[in-house]
């Protein structure tokens, strides 16, 4: 069994299931609206070409997150979507 | 009927405290748990998936957000719709100038024929009607290119990955990468640019793009620094390049803009919006096929009528009180060159003149209007009036004194300082404070006087040391 790991810690093309959204206040609501909950799976697609942010694929769309947000998000990676 | 209201908003309060207590505030994360989980299960019942394509948009995004081709491609569709918009705009822009003057002098000739006084004559055509003209000639044309290319843009779905790649940048600064997009709309109009700041839902990042938005130079600025620019730079080389210079100079002006957006921003995020609420979050829409009429109705309408009208309704006011201005004599000299010799030497001290800071405030309607306001006051005449050729324009600036430090100061100003009412008044609609109106006006105008000061004052020193 995998551990949970921070999601900003993940390499592109890494998929899991988000474990937890240890955020605060306004970024952690809006990021639930956007389906960062507990339960969803979660695909690391792209890095912005200065680093910063990245692009995840989560319930039906692509978001972006700055390193710094995702670093509180944790998941389990695993084998396939 | 007193009693009843406050027994009721006590037990009102005492139930709230008590929710309060029996609920902790994963509450909150249970009710958009269920949320997702019905809708999962409703969408699980009923919605169809077609059999997976291939993956254009990860094509398309692998290109677009690339290392290597993510920032040559984006500043090449930008720079495109820049040369576009300043190219395209030049004929229409005279013709408008052709029809609208010809306009002029129909109404005047009616005026005459009616035998209306002289002075209502210049109050309403030479002061009203021709500083309207004025804007709409020079308005117009610039916004009915830029806003339908800049619109099919953000149709396809390309503007989200600009922010994309240059969110880094505007993270350092305190900023949201969609200010990219703010300020990019800010080059057609910086009130269009300010309404824009709507796309930026992080409260903090959104004041933070409101008030800088005004350091990108607008339409109605351009064709000032394009002149000037190309009488006072382009001259100084031989012939083959000095018609390279203006476009280097004009880029020169707005990466200064986009250096002092950043630098303002950052202070910004630090002192005065220190604590306001920040989030980042990003979508990457699916790419679309643009709808053309959705484009044209969206820009023509929406951003071209609607920011155009707002100009016209400053302009119309602000031509009578200029040409007052200019025809009130006290003495042997206009109020408008009383006021421009009051202001005299407070402006010599940051490298302008009476006349030029006093076009820059009685522009505040239009920045369009600031340099036929300044030819009017060098010329000592009584309306707004542009001169047939560069030549001309170039003799009548260096008789009065202006050299090549004036012409980087009146560009640099002209960068810098306060935005027009139009934008004013549209900063005090979208944030509905007056004090993010005035801090929208006093922070550029501090920054430009200081810019100015510092420069003429080393000048000045190199002068004296050799």
């Amino acid at each position: 069994m995998a551990i949970e790991k921070p999601l900003s810690e993940m390499p592109i093309g890494t998929v899991g299931t988000v474990i937890e959204n240890g955020l605060t206040g306004l970024t952690k609501r809006r990021l639930m609206d956007l389906g960062f909950i507990p339960g969803s799976k979660i695909e690391v697609l792209r890095k912005s070409p200065a680093g910063d942010p990245t692009a995840y694929y989560v319930r039906g769309t692509i978001i972006a997150l700055r390193n710094n947000e995702a670093s509180h998000i944790s998941i389990i990676p695993h084998n396939k979507f | 009927m007193c009693s009843v209201n406050t027994d009721l908003s006590g037990r009102l309060e005492t139930l709230v405290q008590e929710a309060k207590g029996k609920y902790s505030k994963e509450v909150r994360e249970k009710i958009v748990d269920n949320i997702y989980r019905e809708a999962e299960n409703i969408a699980k019942r009923t919605v169809v998936k077609p059999p997976k394509k291939l993956d254009w948009d990860g094509k398309i995004d692998n290109i677009l957000t690339s290392r290597i081709t993510g920032y040559p491609i984006m500043l090449l569709l930008l720079g495109v719709i820049f040369w576009i918009t300043i190219v395209g705009a030049n004929y229409p822009s005279q013709m408008l100038f052709k029809i609208l003057f010809w306009g002029e002098e129909k109404i005047s000739t009616l005026f005459y024929f009616l035998g209306m006084p002289q002075w209502l004559h210049g109050f309403l055509v030479l002061g009203v009607y021709r500083c309207v003209a004025w804007v709409v000639a020079v308005m117009l044309p610039p916004m009915a290119i830029f806003f339908p290319l800049f619109t099919l843009l953000e149709d396809l779905g390309f503007l989200p990955r600009v922010a994309f790649n240059l969110d880094n940048f505007f993270r350092k600064a305190g900023a949201h990468g969609k200010q990219s997009l703010t300020m990019s709309m800010g080059f057609g109009c910086n009130a269009a640019g300010v309404i824009a700041c709507r796309i930026i839902e992080s409260p903090r990042e959104r004041l933070i793009a409101i008030l800088t938005n005004n350091f990108v130079p607008c339409n109605g600025r351009f064709p000032t620094l394009i002149v000037i620019s190309s009488i006072f730079m382009g001259g100084a080389l031989a012939a083959p390049y000095s018609s390279l210079v203006t476009p280097l100079v004009i880029v020169g002006i707005v990466l200064i803009g986009i250096m002092v957006t950043l630098i303002v921003s950052w202070l910004l995020s630090k002192t005065l919006l220190r604590g306001v609420p920040s989030t980042f979050t990003l979508e990457l829409p699916p790419y679309r096929r643009p709808q053309i009429g959705q484009i044209i109705i969206r820009s023509i309408f929406d951003r071209t009528v609607f920011v155009l009208w707002r100009a016209v309704k400053v302009a119309a006011p602000a031509g009578g009180i200029i040409w007052l201005l200019a025809n009130t004599y006290l003495g042997d000299s206009s109020l408008l060159n009383s006021l421009a010799t009051a202001i005299d030497p407070f402006a010599r001290g940051i490298g302008l003149d009476g006349i030029i800071l006093t076009a820059f405030i009685l522009g505040l309607p239009a920045n369009e209007i600031v340099l036929p306001i300044m030819i009017m006051g060098y010329l000592a005449e009584g309306a707004l009036l542009e001169l047939d050729s560069l030549i001309a324009l170039k003799t009548l600036l260096l008789d009065n004194g202006w050299t090549l430090m004036t012409a980087l100061s009146v560009m640099l100003f002209s960068l810098l300082h306060y935005p027009c009412s139009t934008t004013l008044l549209t900063i005090k609609k979208e944030t509905g404070s007056l004090k993010w109106t005035f801090l929208g006006a006093i922070i550029p105008l501090a920054v430009s006087v200081l810019v100015l000061f510092i420069l003429n004052s080393i000048s000045s020193l190199l002068l004296l040391m050799n």
